[in-house]
């Protein structure tokens, strides 16, 4: 069996929309924040798969997948130091706890 | 490598060169000096700005085989931004030498020199992968400056708000960035619009709809603006009007770039329509969300949505006159917008009191603070002779200079749009002006920095409109620019 562009690609769009869903759903920030970093890597496979079977002399999609990675470290160290900091606050991390601010 | 490249980035440099001594400056000197640190980076940057409106402009370059370009258009509104930020400094400066804010004043001012690189980065880039890292670098630290403010709830609440839905907006653009790379094997703007011919695929329309979903966040478009007001009640007042001024300044100029550049010749296949539909409904939804809010910054953040709607009206004419406009409209945002914001941030630094009630009978007790704020709502609705009137004329005029029917129905909206704005931005100059109550806060004299930060906001309300200069000089940059080469 030959493994082609697909067998890459549908897992990955599963895995953004499954990040999608969860990012939705969830009501623990830290849940939501694995979401968020299941969507981020989706983009991460799309590139890398992209540039390995369609522009195989390139090497643009790799580079972009290696500084996601690293805006997506970034993006999470931030975020989690930023729930700490709520949490210290009001003792929760639940989204349905953080609705001071409505409308 | 040839090393002259990096004089091209002169701007970006500068921003750099500035952030090192604020960083230097905060690390290395003795405390007593450090009480100084916001009147030294003001000045650093005052000095930055007029050397960059000196030596700034250095024409039509591409830098780094394409990845960077910068024109005098550029460099134009990266000074129309210094302006905005050289403001913001100096409103900053009573609260961040309060008694909470001692301790971290200097990272706030780091952060914000960061985000404003960031933001140079996302004008200039003509790559996607810069793109996205100053996108990144400009929401990124915008998150901690939010949640400044360590022992008011809000601010956390804020900050929270804020960075899962820039994290979000960043998933679902890059995954349209994805798409595009797949179609098109490029991430150079140039390429994509040469690769991608001018059949709009289906695949190609998902990826566009992404593209401006992940701007949108940023700018706050309706569909999307949901963190908005959240976000800009809950933030320290300083940056607040850093966020709703100078972010999206420079996201609107980079949104531009995008899609004239990449998907210029797509313009009436698949987005003029898509651009239409989040006008009318960003316009609309902010105004008449903007009716029932108490709370002066609330009030402001769903004014600066509605605002950031005509914004995009500039974008939709596709040609040079629109992006002179839109440039405009933006520097005139800036200094209304700030104006008004001074006034708050006074009044919130002395009593406390951010409610539209508090302000019932402030004509009597601050005037001066009353009439800088009427200035700036009258600008922000667009009463004439204020500078808000003609950059709503001017971004109209590009708009319908387009000339098909949709466009004149389009422009139709936005005016009716401005009759009902009238309406709650005059409740405040009613509160402040007609109402009978008591005034709420006491006579008081707002500190040195901020009397500075709000006269200049008034003259900039009332010189902008009445003197051509400006406008020449922006539509004159405008003219020259090659951006409008692919639209079909």
């Amino acid at each position: 069996m030959e493994i082609t562009m697909l067998y890459y690609l549908i897992p990955s769009l599963i895995m953004f929309c499954c990040g999608v869903y969860g990012f939705i759903t969830r009501r623990n920030m830290i849940a939501i924040l694995i979401s968020l970093e299941l969507m981020l890597n989706s983009v991460d496979i799309n590139f890398a798969v992209f540039n390995r079977f369609l522009f195989p002399g390139e090497l643009e999609g790799m580079f972009f997948t290696l500084f996601a990675i690293g805006i997506a470290a970034a993006e999470t160290a931030l975020a989690i130091a930023i729930i700490i900091n709520v949490f210290r606050v009001s003792e929760k991390i639940d989204v349905s706890d953080v609705t001071k601010m409505k409308f | 490598m040839d090393y002259s490249q990096f004089l091209a980035m002169r701007q970006e440099l500068g921003v750099l060169i500035v952030f090192l001594l604020v960083f230097l400056y905060d690390t290395f000197m003795p405390k007593k000096a450090l009480n100084a640190t916001a009147g030294f980076t003001a000045i650093l940057f005052l000095l930055f700005t007029v050397a960059s409106f000196v030596w700034g402009n250095v024409g039509t370059v591409d830098a780094f085989s394409g990845m960077y370009s910068t024109s005098p258009v550029c460099s134009m509104i990266k000074n129309i931004l210094n302006v905005g930020v050289l403001i913001v400094l100096i409103q900053s400066v009573r609260w961040t030498n309060g008694e909470l804010m001692t301790v971290r004043r200097g990272e706030f001012y780091e952060l914000l020199l960061v985000t404003l690189f960031g933001m140079y980065l996302m004008i200039s880039a003509r790559h996607f992968l810069l793109f996205v890292i100053g996108l990144e670098s400009a929401s990124l630290p915008l998150a901690a400056m939010v949640a400044m403010d360590k022992n008011r709830y809000e601010s956390h609440e804020a900050a929270i708000k804020y960075i899962l839905t820039a994290v979000f907006s960043s998933a679902i653009f890059m995954m349209g960035l994805s798409f595009v790379y797949g179609l098109a094997g490029s991430l150079y703007f140039n390429d994509i619009a040469l690769q991608l011919g001018t059949q709009a695929d289906t695949l190609l329309v998902v990826a566009l709809a992404f593209v401006i979903s992940g701007v949108g966040f940023k700018l706050s478009l309706v569909p999307f603006h949901l963190w908005t007001a959240d976000v800009y009640q809950g933030a320290p007042t300083s940056v607040t009007s850093y966020l709703s001024v100078i972010s999206k300044g420079a996201a609107a100029f980079a949104f531009l770039v995008i899609l004239v550049q990449v998907f210029g010749q797509f313009y009436s296949a698949a987005w003029e329509w898509m651009l239409y539909a989040l006008i009318i409904v960003t316009i609309t939804v902010g105004n008449l969300f903007a009716i029932r809010q108490k709370n002066m910054k609330r009030f402001l953040a769903f004014s600066s949505i509605s605002q950031a709607g005509y914004i995009m009206l500039g974008i939709v004419g596709c040609n040079e006159m629109g992006l002179a406009a839109m440039m405009y409209y933006i520097l005139v945002y800036i200094f209304s917008n700030l104006a008004a914001f001074g006034v708050i941030g006074a009044i919130e630094n002395q009593t406390g009191k951010v409610d539209m009630t508090d302000y019932n009978g402030l004509s009597r007790s601050n005037p001066w603070l009353a009439f800088a704020m009427m200035l700036a709502m009258f600008s922000l609705a667009g009463i004439p002779p204020f500078a808000g009137f003609f950059s709503k004329f001017f971004i109209f005029t590009s708009a319908i200079n387009q000339g098909s029917t949709a466009i004149y129905i389009l422009v139709l909206i936005a005016l009716i749009n401005t009759i009902a704005s009238l309406y709650y931005y005059l409740l405040v100059v009613k509160a402040m002006y007609i109402s009978p109550e008591e005034p709420q806060i006491p006579a008081f004299r707002s500190a040195c920095s901020e009397r500075l930060g709000m006269w200049i906001c008034v003259a900039g309300v009332i010189a902008l409109g009445i003197v051509s200069f400006f406008y020449n000089s922006i539509i004159e940059a405008a003219a020259g620019s090659n951006l409008f080469a692919f639209i079909g």
